[in-house]
C-alpha cells in the first residue's frame, strides 16, 4: 500500500492518432517499467486487431514508479484510452477512475472533434488538465497556433502546455514532473469500510473475468470476501494485483491505487461497469453513484454464408461477449439469410470490429444487413415499442407515430472544405446549430438523424474533406419525423433483410437509388426480375433486371468434359440455396452494398 | 450398357503438343520447343496404339484427329507411319474422316499434299481473324494474305475444310463481326468454328484481365448479339448449326467432334490426351501425362497412360447431359435414363421448355436458340443436386 500523497493517477487522452499510446510507452520506458528487450511500439495496443489498425479500442490501465526531482518516489498510474468515437465509453468511465487528464493534441494537427469531447468530459469529471503538445520532432509542428487554438476554442489555458515528441522521448520528463507536481494526490480513508469502483472487466482464458478496481476507502487482499453492491453478490478475492503492464501479484490495494482482482467470476456480465465493491461485512453504507450504462445505438443482423455454420456463429458470439459487454445480441430469423443474430454496437468501428473477430478468430464467413438504429414506435393503443429491425415494423394502421434518435454532431473543417460539410449535413436532414471560427477552422454543430448518419456519413464526411475533418457526437434523445418502412421486393417477394426505415421526403430518391443498384448487383437469372421499393403497398421505385442472354461455353471437346462438367458442378452447388427455378438469388455483399448511398 | 458407346462411335485423338509460338489466349497444352526429335515421337505414337488396340480389338474405327498444338509442325512421315499403324490395328469404317489442325502459313500448306499422302482427309485451319491488325493481337504469326493461300493449298489438296475463327475480340463491334463472316462464308468453306474468345486462366490473357489491363471486351448483351447474328447468318448461308460453335453445310459435319457430344468412345494418345473407353462393362476415364517430355519418356519406355479411373454412372449421366445438350441434336432421354438410372427431374424439365430454352421432340431434348445461348444456365439446372 502506498500512502495517498505518493500516488497520481490519470488518463491520457486525445482525438485519434494525436499519441496517446507511443506517450504511454515513453512514460513507461523512461520510469523502467518494462526492460527494454520487451518494449514495442504501442506496447499497450495489444489485442490483434488493435495492432493490425493501429488504434487503441480498449482502455489500458499501467502502474509506472517514478523517482522525481524531488527526490522522493511516487506510484503513478495512467491509463491510455482509445480516441475513435464508438469507444468513447472507454474513455468516460477511465476518467471516473483517477484524478487527472495528460491532454494530448498532436501539434501538427491542432484541436479536433474528439480533443473537445474529451476536455469537457475531463471537465466533467473535475479533472486537472495539463495540456502536452506532441510531435514536435515533425516540421509541420506549430506550437503557438495549436496553443491559440486550444485557448480560443477550448478556453483553458495554454502556458503550461509541455511540448513532446513521444517518438524521440523529448520533454517526456517534464511530462512526468507536471504529473507529480501539478495533479492533485487522490483522497481517501484507509481505515474506512472498503469501498471500491469496478472501473472495467473482461474474461481471460486462464483466469476467467478479471476485474478492475480504483479503490477509495479501505483496503482490500486476497481471500477477502467481497461484495458487488448492484446485485448483491458475494466473491472472495483469489488474485489481486497491479498491471506493469504484466500482471503482477500485490499483498493488497488501498485507497487511491488502481489494480485488478479475480474472485471465480464466470462472465462479464455479471460484473457492472460503475458497481461498488465493498467487503461482505461491515461493507460501506451507500455506493458509489455509479456509471451511465453504454447503449448500443447501431443494430445489424449477422448472418452465416454457410447457414450450416449457425451453432458456430452462436458459440461465437457467446464467446465474444464474454469480453465485450456492450455489444447486444439475440436470434433472428430472415426469409432470404436464414438463421442469424441481430446484435447492438456503440458505433460501426465496433460493429466492424466485432464482425472482423468473428470473421477472423472464428473463421466464419458473414452477411451483415443493413446497420439500422432503434426507433421509438408509438402505438394507436398509447403503447411504445422499440424497434431494432426495420422488418419487425407493426402494420402502420396501429401506428400512432414513430420517433427516431437524434445526435448533436460536432465537425472540425478547414474553412475551404466547409460548403460540402454543410451541404452533406443539409442532404442528411440535419439542422444547424452553431458555427464558429477558430483561425482557418470552422467548429459546425449539427443536430442529425442517427440512421442518416449511421451507414456512410463519416466515409462522406472523409472524402468530401479529403480527410480534414474531424467528426465526434453524442446522442441527444428522440424527436417524432415522418418515418416509414421501406420493403424492397425482388421478383415480388419481399427481401426482409433489405427493409429500412426512411424519412418520407426521401424515400423516392433511396428506393430508386436501391433499386439501381440492385440492378447492378444481382446476377441475371434465366427470366426477366422486377426490383421494386415500396411503402406500405404502393410501389416508388422500380427497375427491371433483364433475363440472362448468354452463359455458354465455347470450346468444349474431348480433352475438357471432366473439368467442365466440375466447373458446372460446383457453379450449381454454390446456389444451392435456390432449390427451385424461379428463385432469385442474391449475393450476400448486396445486402451491404446496396445502402451505400452516393449522395 | 456396355455397348452404349455404340451410338456415338469410336474415334482416336493424337494430340501433337507443339507449336512456332504460344498464343497469348490459348489453353490447350502446347509448347515451343527446338529440339523435337521425330523418329521418338513416331515411336512413342506406335508404342501407345499397339498398346489400346490390344484392349479394343474388333472395333471399327470411324475417326482419327491431329490435334494440338500444331500438328501441321508434324513430319508427313510421322502421320503417314501412324495412319499406317492404324490401318493394322482396326477396321476402318467406310467413310473414315481422318482429320488434321493445320496452322495457315506457308511453310505448313507445303506439307499439305504429303499429309493429304499419307490418309488425312480433312483438315482444320487456325484462321482465328481476317484481318491483319486482330491476328497481331492475338498473337498470331500469319496475315491474311498467307491465310488465304493456305486455303487455296488445301482446297486443291483436301476434300472436307474447316477454319476456325474467334470473335468477341478487343474493341471489336458487331457491324466489324458480322461483315468478317460475311467474308468468311463467302469462302464456301463446308465447315465453320466460330468461338466466342474466352479468357482462360493460366494465359497471357487471363494474368492481364485479372490485373485489369485486358479493356474492350464485349459485355454480355454485345456478346449475345455476336452470338445470335453468327447464327443468323450462316443459316443463310447453308452453314448450319449443328453444336454451339460449330457450323457444317448438311453432312459435312465433324464425325470426330460428335464422338464427344454423343459419348461415344475415344482414344486419347499423347501429352495430356484424354480418352473415354467402355471396357469389361465399365466405362472408363484415361488421361496422360501433360510435360511433353515426360510423356515421351513414359511412352518409349512403357506406358503413356498416366492413370484411369472408371465413371460411375452418375459421371457418365452428367458428361453426356452436358455434351449432348450441345448439339442441335439433342440428347436421348432415353439413353440418358439408361446410362443415369434416374430421369432428369421432370419439373425443372417442363419449367425450361415452357420458358423456351428448351425443345422436347420424340423423347430428344435440344436446345432452342435462345436456350444454346444461355446452356450452362440450363446445364446447371438439369444437373442433379
Ligand atoms: N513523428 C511522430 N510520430 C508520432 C509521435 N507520437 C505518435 N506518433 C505516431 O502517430 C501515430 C499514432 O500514434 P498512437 O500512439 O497509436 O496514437 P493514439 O492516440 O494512441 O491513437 P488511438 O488510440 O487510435 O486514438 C503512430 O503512427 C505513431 O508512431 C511523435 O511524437 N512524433
Ligand atoms: C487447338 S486450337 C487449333 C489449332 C491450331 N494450333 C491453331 O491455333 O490454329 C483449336 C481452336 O480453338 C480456338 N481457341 C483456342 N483458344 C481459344 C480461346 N481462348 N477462346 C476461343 N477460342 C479458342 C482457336 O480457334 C483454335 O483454332
Ligand atoms: S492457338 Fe493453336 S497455335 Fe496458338 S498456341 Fe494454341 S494450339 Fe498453338
Ligand atoms: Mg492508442
Amino acid at each position: 500500500m502506498t500512502d495517498l500523497a505518493h500516488i497520481r493517477n490519470f488518463s491520457i487522452v486525445a482525438h485519434i492518432d494525436h499519441g496517446k499510446s507511443t506517450l504511454a510507452d515513453r512514460l513507461i520506458q523512461a520510469t523502467n517499467t518494462v526492460p527494454d528487450r520487451d518494449m514495442k511500439e504501442q506496447l499497450l495496443d495489444a489485442m490483434d486487431i488493435e495492432r493490425e489498425r493501429g488504434i487503441t479500442i480498449k482502455a489500458n490501465t499501467v502502474r509506472i514508479e517514478y523517482d522525481a526531482l524531488d527526490g522522493q518516489s511516487y506510484v503513478l498510474n495512467l491509463i491510455d484510452t482509445p480516441g475513435h468515437v464508438d469507444f468513447a465509453y472507454e474513455v468516460s468511465r477511465s476518467m471516473r477512475a483517477v484524478e487527472g487528464s495528460l491532454l494530448v493534441v498532436d501539434s501538427t494537427q491542432g484541436v479536433e472533434a474528439q480533443t473537445l469531447a474529451n476536455v469537457y468530459q475531463a471537465i466533467d469529471a473535475d479533472h486537472e488538465i495539463v495540456p502536452v503538445f506532441n510531435k514536435i520532432d515533425l516540421p509541420a509542428s506549430d506550437i503557438s497556433r495549436v496553443a491559440e487554438q486550444v485557448e480560443d476554442v477550448i478556453g483553458i489555458d495554454a502556458s503550461g502546455a509541455i511540448a513532446v515528441s513521444a517518438k524521440t522521448g523529448e520533454g517526456i520528463r517534464e511530462v512526468l514532473e507536471a504529473i507529480v507536481h501539478r495533479l492533485p494526490a487522490p483522497t481517501g480513508d484507509a481505515d474506512a469500510p472498503l469501498k471500491a469502483m469496478l472501473v472495467d472487466s473482461w474474461y481471460d482464458p486462464y483466469l476467467g473475468v478479471v476485474v478492475l478496481v480504483r479503490v477509495m476507502d479501505g483496503k482490500m487482499k486476497k481471500n477477502d470476501r467481497v461484495m458487488f453492491m448492484q446485485n448483491g453478490t458475494v466473491h472472495q478475492i483469489d488474485k489481486i494485483g497491479v498491471f506493469r503492464p504484466k500482471m503482477q501479484d500485490v499483498k493488497e490495494l488501498g485507497p487511491g491505487e488502481i489494480g485488478f482482482i479475480t474472485a471465480s467470476i464466470k462472465q462479464v456480465r455479471d460484473t457492472k461497469v460503475g458497481d461498488t465493491i465493498t467487503h461482505e461485512k461491515k461493507g460501506c453504507e451507500k455506493p458509489l453513484p455509479g456509471f451511465n450504462p453504454s447503449i448500443p445505438v447501431v443494430f445489424c443482423g449477422l448472418f452465416p454464408v454457410d447457414s450450416a455454420e449457425f451453432e458456430d456463429l452462436r458459440d461465437a458470439i457467446e464467446k465474444l461477449a464474454l469480453n465485450d459487454a456492450s455489444f447486444s445480441y439475440e436470434m433472428e430469423t430472415s426469409a432470404a439469410l436464414g438463421f442469424g443474430f441481430r446484435c447492438g454496437f456503440l458505433g460501426l468501428l465496433h460493429l466492424e470490429v466485432v464482425r472482423d473477430r468473428l470473421e477472423r478468430e472464428y473463421d466464419i464467413e458473414l452477411i451483415t444487413t443493413a446497420p439500422s438504429v432503434v426507433y421509438n414506435i408509438y402505438m394507436k393503443d398509447g403503447t411504445m415499442q422499440e424497434l431494432h429491425n426495420p422488418a419487425d415494423m407493426p402494420d402502420l394502421t396501429y401506428v400512432d407515430h414513430v420517433e427516431e434518435p437524434r445526435i448533436k454532431a460536432t465537425i472540425m473543417v478547414p474553412d475551404e472544405f466547409l460548403g460540402d460539410v454543410l451541404k452533406l449535413c443539409q442532404d442528411r436532414r440535419g439542422i444547424q446549430l452553431d458555427l464558429t471560427y477558430a483561425g482557418s477552422r470552422a467548429m459546425v454543430v449539427y443536430d442529425l438523424p442517427l440512421n442518416e448518419v449511421v451507414f456512410d456519413f463519416y466515409d462522406r464526411l472523409k472524402s468530401v474533406t479529403k480527410g480534414y475533418a474531424s467528426f465526434d457526437y453524442s446522442i441527444e434523445g428522440y424527436r417524432q419525423d415522418n418515418l416509414v418502412k421501406m420493403q424492397i421486393l425482388v421478383n415480388d417477394e419481399p427481401v426482409d433483410a433489405l427493409s429500412m426505415m426512411v424519412h418520407r421526403d426521401r424515400a423516392e430518391m433511396r428506393g430508386r437509388a436501391m433499386c439501381e443498384k440492385l440492378k447492378d448487383l444481382i446476377p441475371r437469372h434465366m427470366f426477366k426480375i422486377p426490383i421494386q421499393a415500396a411503402i406500405g403497398g404502393k410501389v416508388i421505385a422500380r427497375e427491371t433486371l433483364s433475363a440472362l442472354r448468354k452463359d455458354v461455353t465455347a470450346k468444349c471437346y474431348g480433352g475438357d468434359a471432366t473439368r467442365k462438367k466440375k466447373l458446372l458442378e460446383k457453379q450449381k452447388a454454390g446456389k444451392k440455396k435456390m432449390r427451385q427455378f424461379g428463385k432469385v438469388e442474391i449475393p450476400q455483399e448486396a445486402f451491404i452494398s446496396a445502402l451505400k448511398m452516393d449522395g | 450398357m456396355t455397348d452404349n458407346w455404340r451410338e456415338g462411335g469410336f474415334g482416336l485423338y493424337i494430340h501433337w503438343p507443339f507449336c512456332a509460338a504460344k498464343c497469348p489466349y490459348c489453353d490447350f497444352n502446347s509448347h515451343v520447343s527446338s529440339q523435337i526429335v521425330m523418329a521418338d515421337w513416331q515411336a512413342a505414337y506406335l508404342a501407345e496404339l499397339a498398346r489400346y488396340a490390344r484392349e479394343t480389338p474388333n472395333r471399327v474405327l470411324s475417326s482419327v484427329y491431329f490435334g494440338g498444338g500444331t500438328p501441321s509442325l508434324m513430319d508427313p512421315a510421322v502421320v503417314g507411319a501412324v495412319l499406317d499403324a492404324v490401318a493394322g490395328h482396326w477396321t476402318p469404317a467406310n467413310d473414315i474422316e481422318i482429320t488434321l489442325e493445320a496452322n495457315p502459313s506457308s511453310v505448313e500448306a507445303e506439307r499439305f499434299a504429303g499429309y493429304a499422302a499419307a490418309g488425312v482427309n480433312r483438315v482444320s485451319m487456325g484462321f482465328q481473324a481476317l484481318n491483319d491488325g486482330d491476328l497481331k493481337a492475338l498473337g498470331r504469326l500469319h496475315d491474311v494474305e498467307t491465310a488465304l493461300a493456305a486455303l487455296d493449298v488445301a482446297r486443291s489438296t483436301f476434300d472436307r475444310i474447316n477454319f476456325d475463327l474467334i470473335y468477341g475480340r478487343q474493341d471489336q463491334s458487331l457491324e466489324d463481326w458480322t461483315a468478317e463472316l460475311q467474308r468468311a462464308v463467302g469462302f464456301e468453306p463446308d465447315h465453320l468454328s466460330l468461338y466466342q474468345l474466352t479468357i482462360e486462366d493460366g494465359t497471357a490473357f487471363g494474368d492481364r484481365f485479372a490485373r485489369g489491363k485486358l479493356r474492350g471486351l464485349p459485355d454480355e448483351d454485345l456478346s449475345a448479339d455476336m452470338y445470335f447474328a453468327t447464327q443468323d447468318i450462316c443459316e443463310d448461308a447453308g452453314l448450319l448449326a449443328y453444336e454451339v460453335s460449330n457450323h457444317a453445310k448438311p453432312g459435312q459435319e465433324s464425325r470426330h467432334n460428335l464422338i464427344y457430344w454423343s459419348a461415344g468412345d475415344y482414344i486419347g494418345i499423347g501429352p495430356g490426351a484424354h480418352g473415354r473407353l467402355s471396357l469389361g462393362g465399365r466405362r472408363w476415364s484415361t488421361w496422360t501425362e501433360l510435360s511433353p517430355s515426360k510423356w515421351l519418356d513414359q511412352a518409349l519406355k512403357h506406358n503413356g497412360e498416366a492413370g484411369r479411373e472408371a465413371l460411375s454412372r452418375a459421371d457418365q449421366a452428367g458428361e453426356y447431359l452436358m455434351m449432348g445438350l450441345r448439339t442441335t441434336r439433342g440428347l436421348d432421354l432415353d439413353r440418358y435414363e439408361a446410362i443415369s438410372g434416374v430421369p432428369l427431374d421432370e419439373m425443372v424439365l417442363q419449367d425450361l421448355v415452357k420458358n423456351g430454352y428448351l425443345n422436347l421432340n420424340n423423347r430428344y431434348l435440344a436446345p432452342t436458340r435462345s436456350g444454346r445461348a444461355v446452356l450452362n444456365a440450363v446445364i446447371r439446372e438439369l444437373l442433379p443436386s
